[in-house]
């Protein structure tokens, strides 16, 4: 796509080779307003994220003013403090149960009946899942709020056949975030699985089951080794975004009962916000931020081998 | 195995065994398909029916008296217009700031080779993949040093950063499929990069800028945490923020104007999510017949 130096106008007239280096320097002009906003509000909150983690900046009083250099303190205060070993832990059930689990399993399933059913159903079914993800983060994290409380429709539809509900939300905070995040965010999967499974040849499943290969031989031996490319790079997006969900645990536990449903933002938001303690919650944020990083780096790694 | 199996079956009979079989398949996925939809159209249900039921609590009920007195009790200025107004001020914002940068930075990276493309491309990527509720607690700490704290424009300009790695990608590949021709011709007439990026490029792909201008609209729409975070005078907060302000002080009261109010502050992404969906075909028909 790139116009190589002997189409551009530089060929036409004569310039010295100064001028032309000179010349190729300013065409990238246009990218410094973009360079200009990543590097003042990207790289500078995670440099200073990185800074503040050493100090004991606080939100007020003297530390807020006057920051002191404390060294590793908030990095050893992690493994000795317990809310941040069971928050480290909760996040992990969370990516790996909602996410790794249950968004890409769900979507991959919706995908593959959608290639057997086609027509309205699908549609419709279609719809209805990538409405729950377009809409705004705190609406459907008050659905998923008023579904899962006590007088909440799940409880209503466990008294249709006499099982008595609890409050869900208090007694298995947990289950209930994770049931709501994958609600939330299977659409996303199935999307992708869509548009990967119409890009396999129709005929090589079919002959597949002319063989009288198995539903799930053919999706394990032909389907998936097809489209692997494509589960990775859905597994990387949706256990960053997974990792990132703040809004509809805040709205739907606010972290709670006592710490129980606390994952590393609510823990890193609380500790900065609700304590006060921004040194402590930069160093929790710091963790995340180098989590996604590692992340980031596969998952450029993985589309530099799919793509480029 | 699979072939002996199938070599005593008579091969007149197995097209109609297939097609039985397919048929079975069709129902099977069908009713699996329905019972999916059906848990994910539950919580939504609730939402809509206590919106239109002036008594409506937790419970998903038909309302006994359907009306809408709950949307008209939420349509006051105060209440839902303001906010819905710094809603769109700060998701057109964005969107603007977005798409300038991005139709910037991607024309060089589209256009000219140069040693500097791989490397921003990847870093661009890997800029997609920072969680941001990481970094607000870091980017307040910034906002407060910087003195910006609940300032309208600084927020517009980090929520505009958080989606320009996504922008200039997007845009990137619209640009790579804008054909060259008429380009190099009015290079060659003496106009300029940017003068041709303006008049002939923009125009060309003004479809796929919609897109990128609608996909970043309703990300900066939804967004919960970086407002509530960073705009703290009331008559500044967008929908998100004072939607759950409403939950937290009527919530327990007034579920049919949280529903009334959640739905009013939806309807817009939906909308333009629609438009999208539907366009998507089109603009990738045209990017299409235009390579061919």
């Amino acid at each position: 796509m790139a116009v190589r130096d002997s189409f551009g106008r530089g060929s036409l007239r004569h310039r010295s080779p100064i001028q032309r280096s000179l010349r190729r320097r300013l065409r990238l002009l246009p990218v410094v307003p973009s360079i200009l906003l990543l590097a003042l509000f990207m790289l500078a909150p995670v440099a200073w994220s990185i800074y503040a983690s050493f100090t004991n900046a606080a939100l007020s009083g003297k530390a807020a003013l006057n920051p002191q250099w404390v060294g590793l303190d908030n990095y050893a205060r992690m493994l000795t403090d317990s809310a941040f070993p069971l928050s480290a832990w909760l996040t992990v059930v969370f990516v790996a149960v909602s996410a790794i689990l249950g968004q890409n399993a769900l979507g991959l399933v919706i995908a593959l009946l959608m290639t057997r059913s086609g027509g309205t159903t699908a549609s419709l079914v279609g719809t209805v899942v990538v409405a729950s993800w377009i809409l705004p983060e705190i609406v459907a994290a008050f659905a998923a709020y008023a579904y899962f409380s006590q007088d909440g429709t799940l409880n209503q539809l466990l008294g249709m056949i006499g099982v008595q509900g609890t409050n869900w939300l208090y007694a298995f905070p947990m289950a209930a975030i994770i049931l709501a995040n994958v609600w939330r965010g299977t659409a996303f999967s199935m999307l992708v699985y869509r548009a990967a499974l119409s890009q396999v040849p129709r005929d090589v499943s079919e002959a597949a089951l002319m063989d009288g290969a198995r539903g799930w031989q053919r999706l394990a031996f032909i389907t998936l080794p097809i489209i692997r490319g494509s589960v990775a790079t859905n597994l990387m997006l949706i256990t960053l975004q997974t990792l990132a969900v703040f809004t509809l645990i805040w709205v739907m536990t606010a972290g709670g009962p006592s710490n129980a449903s606390t994952t590393l933002p609510v823990l890193a938001y609380q500790e900065a916000f609700k304590l006060g303690d921004i040194g402590y919650g930069t160093a929790i944020a710091s963790v995340l931020i180098l989590i996604g990083m590692v992340f980031g780096a596969v998952y450029v790694r993985l589309i530099r081998g799919a793509k480029l | 195995m699979t072939s002996l199996r199938r070599a005593p079956l008579p091969a007149a009979k197995r097209p109609t065994a297939v097609a039985a079989g397919r048929l079975r398949v069709r129902l099977a996925a069908n009713a699996a398909l329905a019972v999916i939809g059906l848990c994910f159209v539950l919580p939504l249900a609730w939402l809509i029916l206590a919106s239109v039921d002036p008594h409506a609590g937790y419970e998903t009920r038909w309302p006994q008296s359907p009306s809408f007195a709950n949307f008209a009790a939420v349509l006051t200025p105060g209440l839902l217009l303001q906010p819905l107004v710094n809603s769109f001020l700060l998701s057109a914002g964005t969107a603007v700031v977005n798409l300038a940068a991005a139709v910037l930075a991607a024309y060089p990276l589209s256009r000219y080779q140069s040693r500097f493309n791989k490397p921003f491309l990847y870093a661009i990527l890997f800029g997609t993949s920072l969680p941001v509720t990481a970094i607000m607690v870091p980017v307040y700490g910034l906002f407060v040093q910087l003195q910006l704290l609940d300032s309208m424009p600084a927020t517009i300009f980090f929520m505009a950063t958080t989606t320009l790695p996504m922008a200039i990608w997007m845009t990137k590949n619209f640009m790579d499929s804008v054909p060259l021709e008429l380009e190099e011709a009015a290079w060659m007439d003496g106009a300029s990069g940017l003068a041709t990026l303006r008049r002939i490029v923009v125009p060309l792909m003004r479809q796929g800028l919609g897109v990128v201008f609608i996909f970043v609209f309703i990300q900066a729409w939804g967004n919960f945490f970086v407002p509530f975070i960073l705009l703290l005078s009331t008559f500044k907060q967008p929908a998100a923020v004072s939607v759950f302000s409403f939950f937290g002080q009527h919530g327990a009261i007034a579920y049919g104007e949280l529903a009334a109010f959640s739905i009013l502050y939806s309807v817009p992404v939906l909308i333009l999510y629609t438009v999208v969906a539907r366009g998507a075909g089109s603009a990738f028909a045209l990017s299409g017949a235009m390579k061919g």
